[in-house]
């Protein structure tokens, strides 16, 4: 009898860990969406929030690298300052904004989610910083021997696009009907990012994804530049938000933005200027 | 002995509010955001936005894929909840834990491992590929492969609880009159323990139904094909946050309607 006690003791306590772990799995199958869209918001400073002056900037998930690495700039040229990103998806960004999210600076991949913004009178006159270009993304073999946008139309080749609810998939569609193609794609896959991860992975023989994807992949992916993209060029916004907790901040940081510094780092990571 | 001591206890006075507390705020953590749904959904325009054949074609498999993996999940998961509960072997713990693995994982990343291996460029996948002509990524095979295994585990851990719950005494009572294993198993272990089959069953069926990161990174999105309902949620969600809210309702409505009619008919309760 004593022997079969911690066997009890452990069915009853399996018993009680069950419902933890359904809570759980419903709260991650209804909420793991924004998660999954959002690379992980960084802050570059885990002590922000102390006495610190701290400047919080919501950014396009495709703004990652550039944005993380004009911050360290920032936080040079302003010591005492802490700069926050939260990167994601524009729509679910704009959607926090909307909802009250605390934020001082809105970067945006297309000018449509900044409007979702600016029509709630959270931000006032964005100006464009940058432009993305659509390339076609191939594994770094190409196996499907993929050279130009004619041949994502070939039945035999698997090709990746973005849903056309997300801005990489509406330029995608956009440059398809420049071109007058139809592709049948195996996947609309929900940001350009997890696009990219299946060519990575070599799922897919091909998919459009912006030149700042290919660049950022490092090799792992090749880049074809068609001539269709120049009618699916996508424009990046930055503003100020008027509900700002540090407005003289907020404004300093999109003035880098805009800088020659700003540009620089912009350039070297693919993108175009406006 | 313990329960048999714990039992008058149950009925004697009301609960202490120690209990209740805690409780009330969580049945408040838990139902609120559904609440949250109820009151911003458009109800004006629901019938139209529900008449989109999108909508049903993504109720649609989202219900037949979460079938499919539930079954598969019974089919591995239950001798394997019996091996975990009634075998002997070294690293046994080892594997219990490895099992919950599915669920540590963060959905995307497990939708990424299962890439890795059964991807067309995967370690079973290019052989499936070579031998067989048969990719998984992209079809809805793909769905219930990614459901299962996000799923199983909820299963397996039910049915072991149980199993381990279970008097093993009757099963060592067939087996002195004659029984072989598997006829223990068949006769006297399954039927002992179907409720906490079911329970597993109904958690890794809800699961399964709700999966979202797994089926996208390796399924991909595709209307009919892979689109399921959390995934025409999350896309919805980018554009039009009120469609998003029909969707989750939807399935939510279905889910629960389901559920409920499945308990009625298998406890004669309400």
């Amino acid at each position: 009898m004593p022997k079969r006690l911690p066997r009890r003791l452990f069915t009853r306590l399996s018993r009680l860990t069950v419902v933890p772990l359904v809570l759980a799995a419903t709260l991650s199958g209804c909420g793991s969406g924004a998660q999954d869209a959002s690379p992980s918001g960084t802050s570059s400073d885990p002590s922000a929030g102390g006495g610190a002056t701290t400047l919080t900037v919501f950014a396009a998930a495709s703004l990652t690298g550039t944005f993380t690495e004009l911050g360290k700039t920032f936080e040079a040229a302003n010591p005492g300052t802490t700069v926050r990103f939260n990167f994601g998806s524009s729509a679910t960004l704009a959607q926090q904004i909307v909802q009250g999210a605390p934020a001082d600076v809105f970067a945006a991949a297309s000018p449509a989610t900044m409007k979702t913004v600016t029509d709630a009178s959270l931000a006032a006159a964005p100006t464009t910083f940058a432009r993305n270009t659509l390339q076609i993304a191939v594994p770094a073999d190409n196996p499907a021997k993929v050279d130009d946008l004619a041949d994502l139309a070939n039945p035999k080749i698997k090709v990746a696009l973005c849903a056309a609810q997300v801005p990489c998939g509406a330029a995608a569609v956009k440059a398809l009907d420049a071109a007058g193609l139809k592709v049948t794609p195996v996947t609309l896959e929900q940001d350009v990012k997890a696009t990219l991860t299946k060519v990575e992975l070599g799922e897919v023989d091909a998919a459009l994804v912006y030149r700042t994807d290919v660049i950022a992949s490092g090799g792992k992916v090749k880049g074809i530049d068609f001539p269709e993209a120049g009618k699916a060029i996508n424009d990046y916004p930055v503003a100020t938000l008027t509900k700002a907790p540090a407005p003289d901040l907020a404004r300093k940081f999109v003035d880098l933005v805009l800088s020659p510094r700003g540009r620089d780092v912009l350039t070297k990571a693919g993108f175009d200027a406006p | 002995m313990i329960r048999s001591r714990r039992r008058p206890h149950r009925s004697q006075g009301r609960p202490p509010w120690l209990l209740l507390l805690p409780a009330t705020l969580g049945i408040a953590f838990l139902v609120l955001p559904l609440a949250g749904l109820l009151v911003r959904a458009p109800w004006p325009t629901m019938a139209e936005r529900l008449a989109e054949p999108q909508v049903l074609q993504a109720l649609r498999l989202s219900l037949v894929t979460a079938t499919l993996a539930t079954l598969a999940c019974l089919l591995l998961g239950v001798p394997l909840a019996w091996l975990l509960a009634r075998v002997t072997f070294p690293g046994r713990r080892l594997l219990r834990a490895l099992i919950t693995v599915p669920l540590v994982l963060p959905p995307v990343v497990g939708g990424v491992a299962l890439l890795l291996v059964l991807g067309r460029r995967g370690l079973i996948g290019q052989w499936l590929d070579e031998t067989l002509g048969v990719t998984l990524p992209f079809t809805t095979a793909g769905v219930v492969v990614a459901e299962a295994f996000v799923a199983m585990p909820f299963l397996v851990i039910s049915v072991e609880g149980a199993l381990r719950a279970a008097d093993t005494r009757l099963e060592e009572a067939a087996a002195t009159l004659g029984a072989s294993r598997m006829t223990v198993f068949r006769r006297v272990t399954l039927p002992l323990v179907a409720p906490g089959v079911l329970a597993g069953a109904v958690l890794c069926w809800a699961r399964a139904l709700g999966e979202f990161g797994a089926t996208i990174t390796f399924a991909g999105n595709f209307p009919g094909q892979t689109q399921t309902m959390p995934l025409a949620v999350y896309l919805a969600l980018e554009t039009e946050p009120e469609a998003a809210v029909v969707l989750s309702l939807v399935l939510l409505a279905v889910s629960v309607a389901i559920l409920a009619s499945l308990r009625d008919r298998w406890t004669g309760t309400a």
